[in-house]
């Protein structure tokens, strides 16, 4: 048989949990462990840890958040953000990562993935595409949070980095990610039928139903999850969180979040399995 | 750490990551060592061979550390092994990879890669998800698996599988996508998996568990 896998995405500013809109505005919502601990015993698949400044301060502070999530967290853990280098890849995987996500290192040198999935096999090496589609109607790769321009088209890019040994690929529609307005199916599916290795579907979800569609398409083979995930988190439990750093506007404010019906990892398996989509429970 | 206790050695030939294995092992209790030494190992009295990576490489580092005959006189002696994912491939004969020479040879097999194609479907490899492991002829009830139902989940990660000679060592098999399979074997002191349990959750921790205390290393 073939299981989709449900991937909660916790991306990781210093010590706290945060989510933005199209990858930017980043507000904090909480502590990062706890968010990962719920998550784990609501049955998801894995776990993918994204530090979303280490890219652009060129710095790595994710290692102490893996290791502690990887000592009692018994599922694959993917990291990126900021790794630029056999010697990075090798440090995180040491603490605990079991894959790394690899986008503005890749895009400056495609080598690098060739290297590094010869080194630590190609199942360990994951490579984030972020997409933005230009007026046009073309869809350009952009790396460091859909922020640096790099004019590579993002279907050719696909291709190469299938060729160049990577073992997935996770799309991202910058455009869509954060907004809770659902996938952007053609840019997925197109992905899909021009690489042979699994395609990890990533920005849009705002309700379960939306993730279903997606699913029933029979393009993705794993969809990640931040809001959805997220927004039933915080609406359920209090926030650990220190309210002095980054902006908490938002969790103060106990804001509504009115284009997302937020559900939990548990949630979302039932409806998926009672619409005939093959995952875990 | 009580004294005496019986001494797991996981073998590290320097490939992929063995923080996870090591945190399962912990978990349950057992006593563990990782390390490449040829000493460390010929005093083990239990051995888990891990693995991420490529065959060829796999077996190049282990020729290179001097323990293939070493791995091969213990296993011969009845000292306990877990294989896990390129860890179970290794004790084949050989692999189809390109530019591969032997395996381990102390199951007779080869490792074959998923098609990227069958007819005018197509396949994704590598095989990455959750799937079934479910029964072969062989009863679960004296084996590490003993406390799974049949078509447990497990995780997998991997683009080869093993195809015994001999179908009577094969424990469980798996479907990915319309093809068929080995998952796990056992063959006396020998059990191995192509699924990796140390990221199966609770179920697989329930592996390493049971592993331990059928050979009396917990």
């Amino acid at each position: 048989m073939k299981t989709t896998r449900i991937i909660p995405r916790l991306d990781i500013k210093g010590p706290n949990l945060v989510k933005g809109i199209h990858l930017e505005g980043l507000r904090v919502l909480g502590n990062p462990a706890d968010f990962a601990k719920y998550y784990y015993e609501n049955g998801a698949d894995e776990l993918m840890f994204m530090d979303v400044v280490a890219s652009l301060y060129e710095r790595n502070s994710l290692h102490d958040i893996i290791s502690e999530a990887a000592k009692q967290k018994f599922i694959p853990i993917t990291v990126g953000g900021g790794l630029r280098s056999i010697s990075d890849i090798k440090e995180v995987l040491r603490v605990g990562a079991d894959k790394v996500c690899l986008n503005t290192a890749v895009i400056k040198d495609p080598e690098l993935i060739r290297q590094s999935s010869r080194k630590f096999g190609s199942s360990t090496i994951v490579v984030a595409i972020e997409a933005i589609k230009e007026e046009n109607g073309k869809y350009l790769a952009y790396t460091d949070n859909g922020r640096e321009y790099t004019g590579i088209d993002v279907f050719e890019w696909a291709k190469k980095v299938d060729e160049l040994g990577a073992g997935e690929i996770v799309i991202t529609s910058v455009d869509n990610e954060g907004t809770g307005q659902g996938f952007d199916l053609d840019l997925i599916s197109k992905i899909s039928s021009l690489v042979s290795i699994p395609v990890i579907a990533h920005g849009g979800a705002g309700t379960k139903q939306q993730v279903i569609d997606l699913l029933n398409e029979n393009t993705a083979d794993a969809v990640m999850l931040s809001s959805l995930f997220h927004y039933q988190f915080i609406k359920k439990n209090e926030a650990r969180v220190s309210l002095d750093e980054g902006n908490t506007e938002f969790l103060k404010q106990k804001r509504n979040f009115h284009t997302f019906e937020p559900c939990s990892v548990k949630d979302l398996k039932k409806s998926l399995v009672e619409n005939k989509i093959e995952c875990r429970i | 750490m009580i004294a005496n206790k019986k001494k797991v050695v996981i073998i590290d030939y320097q490939l992929g990551n063995l923080y996870s294995v090591k945190q399962a092992c912990d978990a349950v209790g057992m006593n563990i060592i990782v390390s490449s030494l040829k000493s460390d190992i010929l005093a083990a009295d239990a051995l888990i061979l891990p693995g991420v990576g490529a065959f060829i490489e796999a077996m190049n580092n282990l020729k290179k550390l001097d323990l293939i005959d070493l791995i091969k006189i213990k296993v011969n002696s009845g000292t306990p092994l877990l294989g896990i994912c390129l860890g179970l491939q290794l004790l084949f004969t050989k692999s189809e990879e390109f530019g591969s020479g032997n395996g381990l040879n102390l199951i007779p097999g080869i490792i074959k890669r998923f098609p990227n194609r069958i007819d005018q479907r197509k396949i994704k490899v590598p095989h990455i998800s959750w799937n079934q492991i479910y029964k072969s002829n062989y009863n679960w009830e004296n084996t590490p698996l003993r406390d799974l139902k049949d078509n447990e989940f497990m995780y997998f990660i991997h683009s080869y599988y093993v195809q015994p000679d001999n179908n009577i060592c094969v424990l469980t098999n798996t479907n990915y996508d319309g093809i068929e399979f080995c998952s796990s074997v056992i063959k006396e002191n020998i059990f191995a998996t192509q699924f990796h349990p140390e990221k199966s959750a609770d179920k697989g921790i329930s592996i390493y568990k049971n592993w331990g205390l059928i050979n009396n290393i917990l």
